[in-house]
């Protein structure tokens, strides 16, 4: 696959590694902040070729697993609905609600039908005039410009069936968070580049200037992810901050400009809580009241649906790299990646879900 | 009667009741399951026909069987697909190849199978006909008998148009341990060909996830190239067939059973460019995907040569390949060396796998 | 996040007034919404997320980062080769 296999080049990977082991005079923690980034790094092993000096902290950067225990209890129950077929993407089937997740709703007779595209969905509703066609729109920046479209051509197409169940986030205030906390120990970032490649890279650098943190926009390759790693440590070893672009084959500064005139179009900023993390100020999207008749919440009256999310839970820590899964009360007890409370333990890849699996 | 097959032709009606049945010539009805005439002309007419043999003429309630002396292997699966036909195969030569496989995994050679067909109400006569005809030639290309078989016709909407259960009976030489517990140290580990076939056709026919490819599935018996295998490694240890799960699933039950560690190599592991390009779209691991006619082996090192050019003389081994090697440690684990050379556990697959937007 | 993978524009039309294509990603072929990058032609690699190209991938830019990347890994013609 072009763009693909000349970035698994083994010799190529390795030729950066060492260069990098060669570099580091001392220790420096640097946060990946894309769920898929970390997919990859655990995938191919890069954290182990890495020198010790190296940590890297897994960001909260997963869709999936941030989605807020409140709006998968409220998929929950809109799913359940005889008149409902809810769509969604594959990985958000068997993130657990209060007790159950999509799967459950799926064997006890609800429609729960897997997606690739959110155009699929709209398609489905096309088909099915008598059915209420419901998707589960999470994602960040990266997945907002399909989303919205979704509710564009169902708008389009006059179609009064279709509505989405939106759980959107943003990525600069998450990292905002991150850096703002007084106990923050990152120090440097991997900019996630999908997302980048939607809303470009300009509203990272007052951030990198505030928090003197440099930053490297990062593609999803092994690679790709030893570039990012070169760049951002060249600036840590040099004391320079700045916001470096190490994926510009699919990143530039301005973005798509269309794609982000079409978030706007549709979605406003928000207050969201992130699942293990909290209420993180403006830092999701919902749908203007000019497209109020596509939200889900509304139409099903599910708005009173408040579950409380577990006081015990110390994800947002984990995620920030403050503290150990084992530090948590919870880890192995009440929560286990059967039943998990946060989103470290929803997600394969997250620390507390690794260090279970691995007896870490 | 059967001996001379003719194209299906049910008669009208099952006995002298009024009101008369309708002839039913086009699809299974409820009364093809009622152990009455229908169910006897429908195994006559479709089931005797293409399977023929003297057992199964013999028309008894179990078939008699007379073996060599020997262990017998057994193996039993039902088969579930949708949709029944995907490209390379359909659900008919899947039943066949499925049990004919693990009977053979043993190291045991397959003779007989039996048949059970759960048919829905509505389904063709054809579609029938057609799993039928392709469960005939997949038993011939295995060269086993289909010797007992059953028929039940359940109503509409209670089941997928058809699921089929086989069991499979083969013969043993006595003496020859072959199993996932028989794992050594300095064993090597050997595969048949490139993965994720199956797996990824059988999606792309379901046409849910709207992708396009011209891939085909793997399913096939695996029986003749095991007897080739068996020849050529005369201290063969561990056959088995990473279906459902895919090559990662399979590693890690040779790793437990023999509490051996298992260490691969990501980039010996052949995979078509279009299995990875759909992986990489749905965010699937090509190690987890499904296969229905490939076969992992495990051989002392100093027969691996022997067994892998034996391996490439066969239809079904062209492309077979050392893909690593079994050691003390870690024990019961799959360490996988990644393609750019770091090494990572490598586990069973976790619940069902889908499509990832993460 | 947001898994995206690079594919060529093979065909270009339009559905429910919508400008599509079909993109191959190396022997699998999908239906891909071009609505955000309305200037891609026939032959123009795209990264695809849930459906959608996102952008266009520049061919410069990413010959430029492999030369780069040659040149970060080629330690030995600078450095010597690695200690021990």
């Amino acid at each position: 696959m072009k763009y693909v296999t000349e970035y698994r080049d083994a010799a190529l990977v390795q030729g950066v590694m060492e260069r990098i082991r060669r570099l580091v005079t001392r220790p420096w923690v640097i946060m990946e902040i894309c769920g898929g980034q970390t997919h990859s790094i655990v995938r191919y092993g890069l954290d182990q070729m890495l020198p010790p000096e190296i940590e890297l902290v897994h960001g909260p950067g997963c869709p999936v697993c941030v989605t807020p225990l409140e709006l998968i209890d409220k998929a929950l129950a809109i799913a359940s609905r005889p008149e409902v077929i809810f769509c969604s993407y594959g990985d958000m089937l068997r993130v657990p609600g209060s007790g159950r997740d999509l799967f459950s709703v799926k064997a006890a007779g609800g429609q729960v039908r897997v997606v690739y595209s959110p155009l699929d969905a709209v398609e489905i509703a096309r088909q099915n005039p008598e059915k209420q066609v419901v998707f589960f729109a999470i994602g960040f920046e990266t997945t907002a410009p399909p989303n919205v479209m979704s509710v564009l051509a169902a708008r389009r197409l006059g179609l009064k069936n279709y509505s989405i169940l939106v759980s959107h986030v943003r990525v600069p205030p998450a990292m905002e968070a991150i850096l703002s906390a007084p106990a923050n120990r990152v120090q440097g970032f991997l900019l996630a580049g999908h997302v980048c490649t939607v809303m470009g890279y300009w509203e990272y650098l007052p951030l990198a200037e505030k928090y003197r943190v440099p930053m490297t926009v990062t593609g999803f390759e092994p690679l790709d992810l030893a570039q990012g790693l070169w760049h951002t440590i060249c600036m840590l070893e040099e004391g320079r901050v700045a916001v470096e672009n190490a994926y510009a084959r699919s990143v530039t500064l301005e973005g798509n400009r269309a794609a982000q005139e079409t978030i706007r179009q549709v979605f406003e900023e928000c207050d969201r809580t992130w699942r293990g993390i909290g209420v993180i100020p403006m830092s999701g999207w919902w749908l203007r009241p000019e497209f109020a008749e596509f939200d889900a919440e509304k139409r099903f009256d599910v708005e009173a649906i408040r579950p409380q999310e577990s006081p015990i839970c110390i994800a947002g820590q984990i995620l920030q790299g403050q503290k150990k899964p084992r530090d948590c009360l919870a880890f192995g007890k009440e929560c286990t990646p059967e039943h998990p409370l946060g989103a470290t333990m929803v997600s394969s890849e997250g620390a507390c879900a690794a260090y279970y699996r691995y007896g870490r | 009667m059967s001996d001379d097959p003719k194209p299906v032709q049910l008669p009208a009606f099952e006995s002298p009741v009024c009101p008369v049945p309708l002839p039913h010539n086009e699809q299974i009805v409820l009364g093809h399951g009622s152990g009455g005439k229908m169910t006897h002309d429908l195994i006559r007419q479709i089931f005797l026909a293409a399977f023929d043999n003297p057992v199964l003429r013999a028309g008894d309630d179990a078939a008699s069987l007379e073996i060599a002396e020997g262990c017998l292997a057994i193996s039993t699966d039902s088969h579930v697909v949708s949709p029944l036909f995907f490209p390379g195969g359909d659900i008919g030569r899947l039943a066949v190849c499925g049990t004919v496989n693990d009977v053979a995994m043993l190291g045991a050679r397959p003779l007989y199978l039996t048949a059970s067909f759960i048919l829905e109400e509505g389904l063709p006569l054809s579609t029938l006909e057609r799993v039928v005809a392709s469960m005939k030639a997949a038993a011939e290309e295995a060269g086993v008998q289909i010797v007992a078989g059953d028929t039940k016709v359940v109503e509409k909407g209670k089941a997928d148009g058809m699921y089929i259960t086989t069991t499979g009976v083969g013969l043993r030489r006595p003496g020859r341990l072959i199993g996932g517990a028989q794992a050594r140290p300095g064993d090597v580990v050997v595969l048949s060909g490139p993965i994720g076939d199956h797996g990824i056709a059988v999606l792309s026919a379901r046409g849910e996830l709207g992708f396009e490819t011209d891939l085909q599935s793997d399913v096939a018996p695996l029986n003749r190239l095991i007897q080739v295998m068996l020849d050529a490694a005369p201290d063969l240890h561990v056959l088995r067939d990473p279906t459902r799960g895919g090559l990662a699933t399979t590693l890690n039950e040779i790793a437990r059973q023999s509490g051996c560690g298992l260490v691969i190599h990501e980039a010996a592991i052949p995979i078509r460019p279009a299995v990875l390009a759909a992986c990489e779209m749905l965010g699937f691991d090509p190690l987890y995907v499904a296969n229905e006619g490939k076969v992992v082996a495990i051989v002392p090192a100093d027969e691996a040569d022997a067994l892998l050019e034996a391996m490439r003389r066969t239809r079904y081994g062209e492309e077979a390949t050392l893909i690593g090697q079994v050691t003390a440690d870690p024990p019961g684990r799959v360490l996988l060396r990644t393609a750019i050379g770091a090494t990572r556990i490598l586990d069973m697959l976790a619940g069902e796998m889908l499509p990832r937007i993460c | 996040m947001c898994l995206g993978v690079p594919g060529k524009i093979i065909e270009k039309y339009e559905r429910n007034g919508m400008p599509m294509a079909k993109v191959d990603f190396g022997g699998v072929v999908r239906e891909t919404c071009l609505a955000y990058v309305p200037e891609a032609q026939v032959g123009d690699y795209c990264i695809v997320h849930v459906g959608f190209a996102l952008n266009l991938v520049s061919e410069q830019e990413a010959q430029e980062t492999l030369a780069l990347l040659r040149q970060i890994a080629d330690l030995e013609s600078e450095l010597g080769p690695p200690p021990g």
